[in-house]
């Protein structure tokens, strides 16, 4: 299986992620296809780590990781106050600032 | 044997995230759908010989990350109304759209002649190896990371109070 194998997959998936933000508009699955986008580009960093045969790429994926992790623990606290506030979770519901 | 593996965890991880868009009626199932899609991908990232980072795959986002997500489902406890619509077809087609699109044009310009893995020395992506490379080269990005990290903790916990004194 060659690098491209692997960007294909990356790509797909990012892709996947991308879709499922634009056409969904429930908050969690949307943060949850950030997580899948945020995945997608480890994966592309991990293969092109390991054409190059260099460690680099598998220190940003180790960065993305720890970057996804505090971006998931603020923005699901961010829903909780939301529901508490609002009761919704739907983004439509929630456009004050929508230009 | 790491092609049949590329084969089905590369197909496996696209179903699985093709059904966290699909499942409209409940997020539990998407969470879990979203375990699958992380832990084939931890078997991708082993096989492209990153043991270190396909371990935390496992730890944080299967470990850490969905289990969150699932905690805050389940105790929103959101069902029915207060879902809201999922409506607006015209904008989802016009987005499967766009987004086929993109994905044909990124498969075309990734259809390159395929190149052979280049040998790695001993001991490639162990959690020594990257441990060297993170306490020596990155020092200075990997005490950022751990600020970054006591931030969110606090962020997240003066967001979620129920009230601030």
């Amino acid at each position: 299986m060659g690098l491209w194998h692997y960007q294909i997959v990356a790509g797909i998936l990012f892709m996947l992620g991308v879709l499922g933000v634009l056409t969904r508009r429930n908050m969690i699955v949307m943060f949850m296809c950030i997580e899948l986008m945020l995945n997608a580009a480890n994966l592309s960093l991990v293969a092109f780590s390991r054409a190059w045969g260099n460690l680099d790429g598998q220190i940003f994926a180790f960065m993305v990781i720890v970057v996804a992790a505090v971006e998931v623990a603020v923005g699901l606290a961010i829903m909780i106050s939301l529901v508490r506030n609002r009761d919704t979770i739907n983004i439509e519901d929630v456009s004050l600032l929508k230009w | 044997m790491p092609e049949a593996l590329f084969w089905t965890f590369s197909s496996l991880s696209i179903i699985s995230a093709i059904f966290v868009i699909l499942n409209v009626r409940n997020a539990v199932n998407s969470a879990l759908s979203l375990v699958v899609c992380m832990l084939s991908l931890a078997v991708l990232f082993v096989l492209l010989n990153a043991e270190f980072i396909g371990v935390l795959q496992v730890m944080v986002y299967a470990g850490a990350i969905v289990v969150l997500f699932l905690f805050v489902v389940m105790l929103l406890n959101l069902r029915g109304g207060r879902m809201g619509s999922e409506g607006q077809p015209l904008l989802k087609v016009l987005s499967v759209l766009i987004t086929l699109g993109a994905t044909a044009k990124l498969a075309s310009l990734l259809a390159q002649p395929a190149r052979p893995w280049p040998d790695l020395p001993d001991g490639f992506g162990t959690v020594e190896q990257v441990g060297r490379v993170f306490y020596t080269d990155y020092m200075l990005a990997f005490q950022v990371a751990g600020v970054l990290l006591l931030a969110g903790i606090v962020g997240a916990v003066m967001l979620a109070k129920r009230s601030i004194d």
